[in-house]
């Protein structure tokens, strides 16, 4: 944009100073990158718990990619043999059902829909939990009272019930819109939480001299308090995706969410009620859509622990036996984090 | 202090007409009206219109013709006068089949709140003492997979080996055919054998959470200098694990307790479908099932009113447990 302008000698001046501060901002961006992403992922990678759960991930989104590119079979009936067993036939490595659906395509079929509704789950309940929290706990007073008592109120209607009530009004078939029902008051709680570790940052010194130097409100939430519930906040953006999964296959597994093409739930509702119970040797098609929930819930919950080891120093200094120096320097910045 | 509590109870009515506002905007908001499918079946079978509209009137504490804000001060009045309509699918009012209902679920809940928390806390208190130690690496890396794994699928799999499969405990009901109620050694017997799996699943679904949460904070607190002083003034080491390390470590998880508890009671939903268990939840779904919009209302109502109540006497006796607590006050900028 500047370069494009004409060339007067007060524009060279004004031009020199944008450039210069475009280096800094560069400099700063390079340094929030470096701190930000670059550390903590070298530190992630060095954590077994970490790297598993990345790769469990990644295998996830590679069935994502192959659902969504038609790279595997679609799921139809009488693909396969009716009741194949897994591992007889490398065509169909899961097996197929009783109608002979391939069992592997049924599960990666699945994959994209549960990925989105997964993401927006987590998004919509850590977004609002977050918003709710800080401005609670930051400005304290009426604006407190008011959000407090609002999310008082939407922590005391159990989640699932109102989801089925509500499933049942709107029948949600995105999986989108679905991912924020089902998460629909799981913010509260969460915002509670955020709220009074917000109360206690509000205390700090470096806060205190920022509000006396008349920084204003949002920028004290998004400088000074944003970042340090930054990590508890990627913490439980894991737990509510865990609990996006596992509300979403409950309700399909009881048949109460509207049924739109397959789902793990759903393939675990045909499983149950259609004869998997009775004997062994259909166990593995039970077992095929548990499968693919608790892996990817495990891939969460390995990322969700190793992220907690990376923010917080106070568990891990004490695990890898760092000096003491460092452990009293960094125990500091992380109270009121558990 | 008294004036919080005060406040704090009044709360409860509040919160009750909120949600009994919530439910009746839900059955306006429900596909074609509550009642649209009943009042054609009922018109089509030869009924006249005011009869029908009597019938309604007798299922859900509304008038169909009324205007809405009539409609609204009837149900919420019924609410309060313990009226829920009546049950289509079942033919009773909807409180009497509350009322059996509400025991099996909150035996249920809290049985395996408690039985949860107990060898969730038992658990990460050993790990954080011997931290680093095999036992700790074997119960982290079993508390993640736990974490993992969702209730239901326990339930699911526990129904297929221990009920179909081996026959070993009841697949359905809460007690079995023909005994009798009361406080007879049969009863109770087969009371417990009907509950002893879906208990144990929903409380081994969340044990391991509860483990690691234990060790976090078992670990924080073992770092701390007051313990350390407390093992120079030379006190016993039952002392200091209870009275210094125990306590300041559950503290923490009690309030993550009473968000527990109100997923908990939602998950009742999955789990007592699982087990045929007759309890709220169980009566939801076939409400659900049956387009019964009384019962469904009513079961929906019970549950958040049974979970505020809850929440209130956890929020009561947190109180008791942590000094701190100064009446919840804080100065606000």
């Amino acid at each position: 944009m500047a370069t494009e302008s004409d060339s007067s000698s007060e524009d060279i001046d004004w031009r020199a100073e944008a450039s210069s501060v475009e280096m800094s901002r560069r400099e700063r961006l390079e340094e929030w990158y470096n701190r930000m992403i670059y550390e903590p992922a070298l530190v992630a990678w060095s954590d077994v718990r970490t790297r598993l759960g990345i790769l469990i991930l990644s295998v996830y989104v590679l069935m994502a990619v192959m659902a969504v590119f038609g790279l595997w079979r679609e799921p139809s009936p009488n693909q396969a043999e009716r009741f194949l067993s897994p591992f007889q036939n490398w065509a169909y490595p899961l097996g197929a059902t009783k109608s002979g659906v391939d069992l592997l395509a049924l599960i990666i079929d699945s994959t994209p829909f549960i990925l989105l509704m997964v993401l927006a789950g987590g998004v919509w309940a850590t977004g609002v939990a977050v918003v709710v929290g800080t401005v609670s706990g930051y400005k304290g007073g009426t604006v407190d009272t008011v959000i407090t008592s609002i999310s008082d109120f939407f922590m005391s209607i159990p989640g699932l019930p109102l989801v089925i009530v509500l499933a049942i009004a709107l029948s949600p078939e995105n999986p989108i819109l679905l991912g924020v029902i089902l998460t629909i008051n799981y913010w509260a709680g969460l915002g509670r939480s955020i709220r009074s570790q917000v109360l206690s940052i509000r205390e700090e010194s470096y806060v205190e001299a920022a509000r006396t130097m008349g920084t204003s409100t949002p920028r004290i939430i998004l400088k000074d308090v944003l970042p340090n519930i930054m990590p508890y906040v990627m913490v439980n953006f894991v737990l509510a995706a865990r609990y996006t999964i596992f509300a979403s296959v409950g309700l399909y597994f009881i048949g109460v969410l509207p049924y739109t093409g397959q789902n793990w739930g759903v393939t675990l509702n045909n499983a149950y009620s259609q004869g998997a119970l009775f004997g062994m040797d259909t166990l593995y098609w039970l077992l095929a859509p548990i499968l693919a929930i608790v892996g990817l819930a495990f891939g969460l919950i390995l990322l969700s622990q190793g992220m907690d080891r990376i923010f917080n120093p106070r568990v891990r200094t004490r695990l890898t036996g760092e000096s003491e120096s460092v452990e009293e320097e960094s125990s500091s910045s992380t109270t009121g984090m558990m | 202090m008294v004036n919080y509590y005060l406040r704090r109870t009044a709360r409860i009515p509040l919160t009750i007409l909120a949600v009994a506002t919530l439910s009746f905007g839900l059955i306006r908001l429900l596909p074609g009206g509550p009642f649209t499918q009943l009042r054609v079946q009922l018109l089509r079978q030869g009924m006249d219109a005011e009869q029908v509209n009597a019938r309604i009137e007798a299922l859900q504490n509304i008038r169909p013709d009324a205007p809405l804000w009539q409609q609204y001060l009837d149900y919420i009045v019924g609410v309060f006068q313990f009226d829920l309509g009546r049950s289509i699918s079942l033919n009773a009012p909807v409180m009497d089949v509350l009322a059996r209902a509400l025991p099996w679920t909150v035996f249920l809940v809290v049985t395996s709140t408690v039985l949860m928390f107990v060898v969730g806390v038992l658990i990460g208190a050993v790990q954080a003492y011997w931290e680093g130690s095999k036992f700790d690496k074997l119960a982290s890396g079993g508390s993640i997979f736990l974490m993992s794994v969702p209730y239901y699928i326990f339930a699911v799999l526990f129904v297929f080996f221990l009920g179909y499969l081996w026959r070993v405990f009841p697949t359905g009901n809460a007690v079995a055919r023909g005994v009798e109620a009361g406080l007879t050694v049969e009863y109770v017997a087969s009371v417990l054998r009907h509950a002893a799996l879906p208990i144990l699943a929903f409380a081994i679904g969340g044990i391991g959470s509860t483990a690691l949460n234990m060790r976090g904070n078992g670990i924080q607190v073992l770092g701390e200098e007051y313990v350390e002083v407390a093992r120079l003034r030379g006190l016993s080491d039952g002392r200091i694990a209870t009275r210094y390390v125990a306590s300041n470590a559950i503290l923490p998880m009690y309030t993550g307790l009473l968000l527990l508890i109100g997923f908990r009671l939602g998950g009742t939903v999955v789990l007592e479908q699982i087990f045929s268990y007759p309890g709220l939840g169980y009566y939801l779904i076939s409400a659900v099932n049956a387009n019964d919009y009384p019962l469904m209302m009513g079961c929906f109502l019970v549950i958040t009113t049974t979970l505020v109540v809850a929440v209130y006497v956890a929020d009561m006796t947190y109180g008791l447990i942590d000094p701190r607590i100064s009446a919840g006050d804080s100065d606000g900028y």
